[in-house]
């Protein structure tokens, strides 16, 4: 409990990047969808096609609405220019105000069906105009209604926003996800509370402005209206901008090895004078991306995604000449400094159970081909899309019974339960000596090299103290040293933080 | 003194809906102070005929006048806020009260009605003034219908068009609220056009009984005259209703 409760105190920041986030987004989506369902009142057609879209976007899950979007604003600099956020707050507010106009185009277009039959009749014969008749007779008359609509959309997004951390957007999905990915369920339930309580509080203020319309009581509509504002201005005040310093993002993706890097390379930073903030979580495509395009300033990547990824290569010249070829294309390509090699490999490989594979007799990728058609291979959630696994499959004929998606933690979890046999594991997991993990042999050398990369943005490149200050990581941490911080975090008994797995990390290596 | 001008006027109106044609190029003029009453079956073009003096409905072919203008030379809001309007759906304004929906006309043009005059309108409906403080849904349906001729009559209108107004009312409240009704035509000197489709109605309120089918005029007659045989067939079919119960009913009461 203490811990839940302690985990809770530090989301203050993040608590209120949730409600900033969520209130534009309800905003946004109120400033659309009014007008919008005025315009429905009075044209069918509209109606229809409106609430057709509304109810389309819905159907779309959450997350994949909010990874949209990255893409689309990509696109869009076309026309705005290079200036126009591709990550962050943009597309989570865009995404979110989408996902909120269905329940209140929704209530706004069947208020009319709600309201006094012969009331809109009576507002022409007495003369009203258009403008008059929608403010002194719809408006008023919907308004609990809409009230309504707006509610339901408030929960949705204050639930929705907390997977604005999947592109970059910090947000009470930050504890969440990185509690998911370090099986810290403190930290998960803490996200999970504070979203909830958010959303229940909100839910109850908005409920307070609803019966307030109803009852055509105005303190109850002014007073909800004003505690909900004073909440959004209060987020906004905690969060505004201390001055002084330059603000370094530092990006990670969503496993646990990253998250140390980041924290790692953010103690040095902070060590060196600067203000650090960080973006976990990121989706592997969305780090690249965001790093050549200075949306975050540094990035930790893996030669081999990026050559197989980035680069579109399926050969394997040899770990020397693919990291040269990289930092060469990423600097001629984007200006993105590849910094250097972290100095370990954390490579994709087969892995299983000692004990099943020796009751196999299955040592090298070829073996395991023979025994394939009767096992089943769990793997990431991007695994099997992954031209790495297409070319290793290709090369080795590999057709297993059964795959299966699991999230990086809990793909150890499957192999050690049964659920799978063969695993996607990574080499500088701590997991594979503490599971009593053997690595299947690629004898064909069919899996690239994975030696880890510091990557600085274009824009942070510029920066000479920001290289000084990140000059010692380069071939400082051994595989055996980034394998311990790792199961630090990943362990289920006595564990650590990704913070303290690093200052861990940091000793070691003499930094 | 009878006036030089009608106070209204239908020249070869006509409307469409679709295929049907609901009001077939009717002319007629209507005296100023007359109170008139237009009987038909449903679907006899009467409430089509009377929305194209407001202008709810918009004849396609031929044109109204109202004191001599042509109808469509004026915006319809100022046109409707100088003409009553009562309807069987009364469609009193849920979230004002009484006294603001009677003083909605008003209101509407930017002036605001005293309480004095409100309670003078509640009055001419034979409703206490203290009803002005009271909400639509607290009213019976008698007493809401008595607020919308209030509300109708609140900007000194010449013109009164009903339509089917006391069809929903019970019949001792439907007697009561008729008579009145003429009563304030007499006294506030208006020029009243009822839509009915209750012969009775028409023939102890109206001056002057037009009887509608298919989308023309099929009788023009006085009362009188309706009760003395005039009017064609079927006229004379609506006449025969309320004429027969009365006889049966005084043969009962023998």
């Amino acid at each position: 409990m203490s811990e839940i409760f302690g985990a809770l105190i530090g989301l203050g920041d993040k608590l209120a990047e949730h409600v900033l986030l969520a209130a534009a987004a309800i905003a946004l989506g109120i400033l659309i969808a009014l007008p919008l369902a005025v315009w429905a009142g009075r044209s069918q057609t509209v109606s229809r096609s409106v609430l057709t879209f509304a109810s389309l976007v819905q159907t779309i899950p959450a997350l994949a609405l909010l990874a949209l979007f990255f893409p689309i604003l990509l696109s869009l600099r076309a026309v705005f220019g290079a200036g126009l956020p591709t990550l962050g707050f943009l597309p989570a507010l865009l995404a979110l105000a989408l996902y909120a106009l269905l329940p209140i185009l929704r209530n706004a277009v069947t208020a009319r069906e709600h309201m006094a039959p012969g009331v809109l009749e009576a507002a022409d014969g007495v003369g009203m105009t258009g403008w008059q008749k929608l403010r002194l007779v719809e408006a008023p008359l919907a308004a609990p209604y809409i009230m309504a609509g707006i509610r339901t959309a408030a929960v949705w997004t204050i639930g929705a926003a907390t997977l604005s951390t999947t592109i970059g957007q910090p947000s009470l999905g930050d504890p969440i996800f990185a509690g998911l990915q370090t099986q810290n369920w403190a930290l998960v339930l803490a996200g999970c509370i504070a979203s909830a309580g958010l959303a229940i509080v909100v839910d109850t203020l908005l409920g307070m402005v609803e019966s307030g319309f109803a009852k055509r009581r105005k303190w109850m509509v002014w007073a909800g209206i004003a505690a909900a504002l004073a909440g959004v201005a209060g987020s906004a005040w905690s969060l505004r901008e201390e001055s002084g310093g330059d603000t370094i993002v530092i990006g990670a993706k969503s496993f646990s090895e990253q998250y140390i890097l980041a924290q790692l390379v953010g103690r040095q930073l902070e060590d060196a004078g600067f203000r650090v903030e960080y973006r976990d979580g990121l989706g592997s495509a969305v780090v690249h991306n965001a790093v050549t395009t200075s949306e975050i300033d540094i990035s930790f990547d893996y030669t081999g995604t990026i050559w197989t990824n980035q680069l579109g290569r399926t050969d394997n010249p040899g770990r020397g000449e693919i990291f040269r070829t990289i930092a060469d294309w990423e600097q001629e390509s984007t200006g993105t400094l590849v910094l250097g090699r972290l100095g370990f490999e954390n490579a994709y490989a087969l892995a299983m159970q000692q004990q099943r594979a020796a009751q196999l007799g299955i040592r090298t990728i070829e073996d395991l081909a023979r025994a394939a058609p009767s096992l089943t291979i769990g793997a990431d959630v991007e695994f099997f899309e992954r031209p790495e696994w297409i070319a290793v499959r290709d090369a080795y004929d590999l057709r297993f019974a059964d795959q299966r998606n699991f999230t990086s933690t809990f793909m150890y979890d499957a192999l050690t339960g049964g659920e799978a046999d063969v695993i996607s594991a990574y080499t500088s997991d701590g997991r594979i000596a503490a599971d009593r993990l053997v690595i299947v042999e690629d004898s064909k050398g069919a899996f690239p090299s994975y030696d880890a990369l510091v990557l600085v943005s274009p824009d942070a490149a510029q920066n000479p103290d920001l290289l000084a200050a990140l000059k010692p990581l380069v071939s400082a941490i051994d595989v055996d040293a980034m394998r311990r911080a790792n199961f630090a975090v990943d362990r289920l008994e006595n564990k650590k933080s990704p913070r303290e797995a690093a200052e861990q990390l940091a000793q070691e290596i003499g930094l | 003194m009878p006036s030089t001008q009608p106070a209204l006027s239908f020249r070869e109106t006509t409307k469409r809906f679709g295929e049907v044609v609901a009001v077939n190029r009717i002319s007629l003029d209507i005296e100023a102070d007359s109170f008139v009453a237009l009987v038909g079956e449903s679907g006899s073009g009467k409430s089509t005929l009377l929305k194209t003096i407001n202008r709810l409905v918009e004849p396609d072919e031929g044109s109204v006048l109202l004191e001599g203008e042509d109808v469509r030379e004026a915006d319809p809001p100022m046109l409707r806020r100088r003409i009553g309007y009562v309807f069987q759906g009364v469609g009193l304004f849920p979230h004002m009260n009484v006294g603001e929906n009677i003083g909605i006309g008003p209101r509407l043009a930017g002036s605001k009605l005293s309480a004095s005059r409100i309670g003078e309108l509640l009055d001419g409906v034979e409703l206490d003034a203290s009803y002005a403080g009271r909400m639509p849904d607290e009213l019976s349906g008698g007493q809401r219908q008595r607020i919308g001729v209030a509300r109708a009559l609140a900007g000194n209108p010449h013109i009164l068009l009903m339509d089917e107004p006391f069809g929903a009312l019970d019949p001792v409240t439907r007697d009561a609220l008729g008579g009145r009704v003429r009563k304030l035509h007499d006294t506030l000197g208006l020029t009243t056009v009822m839509v009915t489709h209750d012969m009775a109605e028409a023939l102890l309120l109206a001056d002057r009984v037009l009887v509608m089918s298919e989308g023309r005029i099929e009788a023009d007659c006085t009362p009188h005259e309706l009760l003395d045989g005039a009017g064609g067939l079927i006229a004379q079919k609506l006449v025969a209703v309320p004429r027969d119960q009365a006889a049966a009913l005084a043969e009962l009461a023998q």
